[in-house]
């Protein structure tokens, strides 16, 4: 379907995204870049990470996080530097904010509400089986049998 | 001349669907048996006219009539012949037509093999499929009209975008649609019935093999899509979380939730008003899915549909058709109630249970993928959410559903005994334990999510084997007799045991293909070899051959284990002068137990080409997975059961509870 999708769009071709003279030597370093690339958005693509795309702002991204790495910055330092430049959209997954509370919680609401519908409605329903109903009172009783023979009077 | 006859056919479906949507509906209503019979006719002739008129476009392509303006924009006379039919509904005028056809075929359907249904019920399903066509036909004759004449043809077409150049577009499209058109015709059972204000145990019983049917060819369609992006993209990935990924997993999702509380109406005769909800929302997540696709909604950029009419005329479509049958639904929900005893331990409360999670997980890819639409509508904020999110929600929310897979079917209906059932699990949490403890071992002890991911794989497996084994008294009654039993099992329990295996078998090859994935980037000659996790891929070098509308570079790999030679490769990058575009063909050899994948790219200015290779462990075991599940709808679909329906009986019993029989 992606590929029905990008056919569609005529954006970037499918070819290899990271190339070889990107990768680092220290394959730790080239380690944690594959990681946050993985989560960065390519700003002019369709839903793709710069990891994944070979159009040709990802690639200077992807070499711009290298560059940072190779300079001594944390992963969080890295993250923040790119988003400074191209704001919380570059980030696939979407930090947590007042709007994007309802897309970080909602998930949990929806199963608490889910739940509860079905609780209650289980709740209800669920007679529980084996337990006999509660035997009547005299009273109730002496009613019953008042209607009883009303009834069987012609 | 040929188009003509097909825009021709085109108007006259629009007209036998404003004939199927109203006259027969008014009959039902008034016990008119001629209007009613005009119902069934008209589909027919529905599914006839659009067969024409969809022979007449692929016909245009066939002889590359250029002076229709579709096949000048989507082809090329020198595409080979089964690229420029399935160029067909490679294009948006063409899948709609794909799509009316397919929704036609079903209309038919129902009005040549739905004999055993009551007169008034068939004619008011088929009405609704009427209305639904009528709509989707008034959209393509305004906005999207395949058919236009160009009044100065080209010499040639501007050709199929090299992607689609595929056998993948042959078969994914239609299978996707099939499931997702499918799902109209649960839709329209559900809005007859509220219609009638009656839903009965015999309607579940009717509207769930049409159910199993699209949710059988939705689920090979996605499938098929999700293999097409992994050979075709060369990113060996199959999943990506895509928007369109998701439009169509949103009804396959909301299906599988109503394939299962269809099953709770059928044998309780309870939880009807919420399965019509389901029935109406799986259809309306179709709906919403084509939407999106087509609209272009997803893109501010560049869209399939650029046209905004088109994306306009569809949400009008979509805001009739969901708000008209929800309003229904408001008005006549409160009358389907039942009185049946639902107790929490039981097959049923483990059913709601499914449906309880199965819609918890659809609402949150729902949300998670309009939520970027939405919020720049509503503030101008602009967010992405990416993999990272789904995963992190999708998942929880799928995991409890698996581990309940295993033990609902052991629960009997009415009222289950889970000690006993989970006892008779003790295998299954043996065989869990054993595939986590393994798989973790053989990943070198990287990642123990993954390998509780496995462990529920085989509690899943185990579980569905332990319920046959159950069934079927193995072990427990002597060996001829758990045969005869075997033999003597409902096909529609078969389907279910053989389904959730398939659902086993697929998170294996989730799991196992996302946490221990090896890639190897490199740039190689001629003569250099590289390892990747245990095999060694010694790279041939590369040879130009020609296609037949394309220029290929095909790379060459030998692939040897200990010296062994294990498979030859040959990933190909090709050129496609009529699009003036690329395309990367990846070589895959699977082993059954992983895929050996190789991509080509670019040569460097130093003559080495850089090159991408993978190990992805059991990704074959997704596809075999899937092809599984299908097999068990089918299974299940071959059910006498299904066909036969025995309304009469059903309905008597409908009130004191229909026997537990499967």
């Amino acid at each position: 379907m992606r590929a029905l999708l990008f056919a569609l769009l005529f954006l970037a071709l499918p070819a290899v995204a990271v190339e070889p003279e990107e990768i680092l030597d220290d394959p730790a370093l080239e380690a944690r870049a594959r990681a946050i690339s993985k989560d960065l958005r390519c700003l002019v693509c369709q839903n793709q990470s710069i990891d994944d795309s070979n159009a040709e702002l990802a690639r200077d991204l992807r070499v711009l996080v290298r560059e940072r790495l190779v300079a001594g910055d944390s992963d969080q330092q890295v993250v923040e530097f790119v988003v400074a430049r191209y704001g919380d959209f570059v980030l696939l997954n979407p930090p947590v904010k007042p709007h994007t509370w309802l897309l970080w919680f909602g998930p949990v609401i929806i199963l608490i509400l889910a739940a509860s519908g079905v609780a209650l409605y289980v709740g209800r329903r669920a007679r529980p089986i084996g337990i006999e109903a509660e035997p009547l009172t005299a009273e109730e009783r002496a009613r019953i049998n008042a209607v009883l023979r009303d009834k069987d009077k012609p | 001349m040929i188009a003509e006859i097909g825009h021709y056919g085109l108007v006259l479906a629009l007209l036998l669907a404003t004939v199927q949507s109203t006259l027969p509906l008014a009959g039902a209503a008034r016990g008119h048996p001629g209007w009613m019979a005009l119902g069934p006719a008209a589909a027919l002739g529905q599914l006839i006219f659009l067969g024409l008129a969809f022979a007449a476009l692929t016909w245009a392509y066939v002889v590359s009539d250029f002076s229709v303006a579709n096949v000048a924009q989507n082809s090329h006379s020198a595409k080979p012949l089964l690229y420029k039919i399935t160029g067909v509904w490679g294009n948006h005028e063409g899948s709609m037509l794909l799509w009316v056809l397919i929704l036609a075929l079903f209309g038919a359907a129902v009005a040549l093999f739905g004999g055993n249904l009551p007169e008034t019920l068939r004619v008011r399903v088929l009405a609704v499929q009427g209305m639904v066509g009528f709509g989707f036909l008034l959209f393509i004759l305004f906005t999207s009209n395949p058919f236009d004449r160009l009044a100065m043809p080209p010499a040639d077409g501007r050709g199929l975008n090299p992607l689609l150049q595929d056998p993948g577009l042959a078969f994914h499209p239609p299978f996707l649609y099939l499931g997702y058109v499918g799902f109209s015709t649960a839709f329209s059972f559900a809005v007859a019935a509220l219609i009638e204000g009656r839903v009965t145990a015999a309607w579940a019983r009717w509207v769930r093999p049409w159910t199993l049917a699209a949710w059988s060819f939705l689920t090979i369609g996605i499938a098929l899509g999700s293999w097409w992006a992994y050979y075709e993209l060369g990113w060996g990935g199959w999943w990506y979380w895509d928007p369109v990924e998701n439009a169509s997993f949103l009804p396959w999702l909301a299906g599988t939730a109503l394939l299962h509380s269809a099953i709770v109406v059928e044998k309780r005769d309870t939880l009807k008003s919420w399965t019509v909800l389901l029935a109406i929302f799986a259809f309306s997540l179709s709906l919403i899915g084509t939407f999106l696709v087509r609209s272009g909604v997803l893109t501010s950029v560049h869209a399939f549909a650029q046209d905004p009419e088109r994306g306009l005329f569809i949400l009008v479509l979509l805001i009739i058709a969901i708000g008209g049958s929800l309003a229904l639904y408001a008005v006549r929900a409160p009358t389907l109630r039942s009185t049946a005893v639902f107790a929490p331990i039981s097959r049923e409360g483990a059913l709601l249970v499914n449906n309880l999670l199965l819609a918890t997980a659809c609402a949150t890819v729902f949300l998670g993928t309009l939520y970027p639409l939405f919020l720049e509508a509503l503030t101008d904020e602009k967010v992405s959410v990416g993999p990272p999110y789904f995963n992190a929600t999708f998942l929880p929310i799928i995991a409890p559903a698996l581990v309940a897979m295993a033990i609902g079917p052991l629960l009997a209906w009415k009222r289950g005994d889970l000690g006993r059932a989970m006892s008779r699990l003790w295998i299954a949490g043996l065989a869990a334990l054993g595939v986590a403890v393994l798989s973790y071992v053989a990943a070198g002890g990287d990642g123990i999510l993954a390998a509780l991911g496995m462990g529920l794989a085989g509690w899943l497996f185990m579980g569905a084997m332990v319920e046959l084994a159950e069934r079927i008294k193995l072990f427990r009654a002597p060996l001829g007799e758990s045969l005869s039993r075997a033999r003597g099992l409902p096909r529609a329990a078969w389907g279910m045991t053989v389904a959730h295996a398939g659902v086993a078998v697929v998170a294996a090859g989730v799991t196992a293909s996302g946490a221990w994935k090896t890639e190897s980037i490199q740039a190689m000659r001629a003569g250099d070899s590289v390892e990747v996790a245990g095999y060694t891929f010694t790279f041939e070098g590369v040879k130009t051959v020609p296609g037949p509308n394309y220029r290929a570079e095909r790379g060459t790999f030998t692939v040897t284990r200990d010296g062994r030679p294990v498979a030859v490769l040959t990933p190909e990058k090709r050129f496609y002068p009529v699009a003036q575009r690329d395309t990367t063909e990846a070589a895959i050899h699977t082993t059954w137990l992983a895929d050996l994948y190789a991509v080509i790219s670019e040569p460097g200015a130093d003559g080495a080409w850089s090159t991408r290779i993978y190990h992805n462990p059991l990704v074959p075991w997704i596809w075999i997975g899937v092809i599984v599940m299908g097999l068990g709808g089918a299974l299940s679909l071959t059910d006498r059961r299904h066909r036969v329906g025995a309304p009469r009986r059903t309905r008597a019993e409908a009130g004191a509870a229909a026997p537990a029989q499967a």
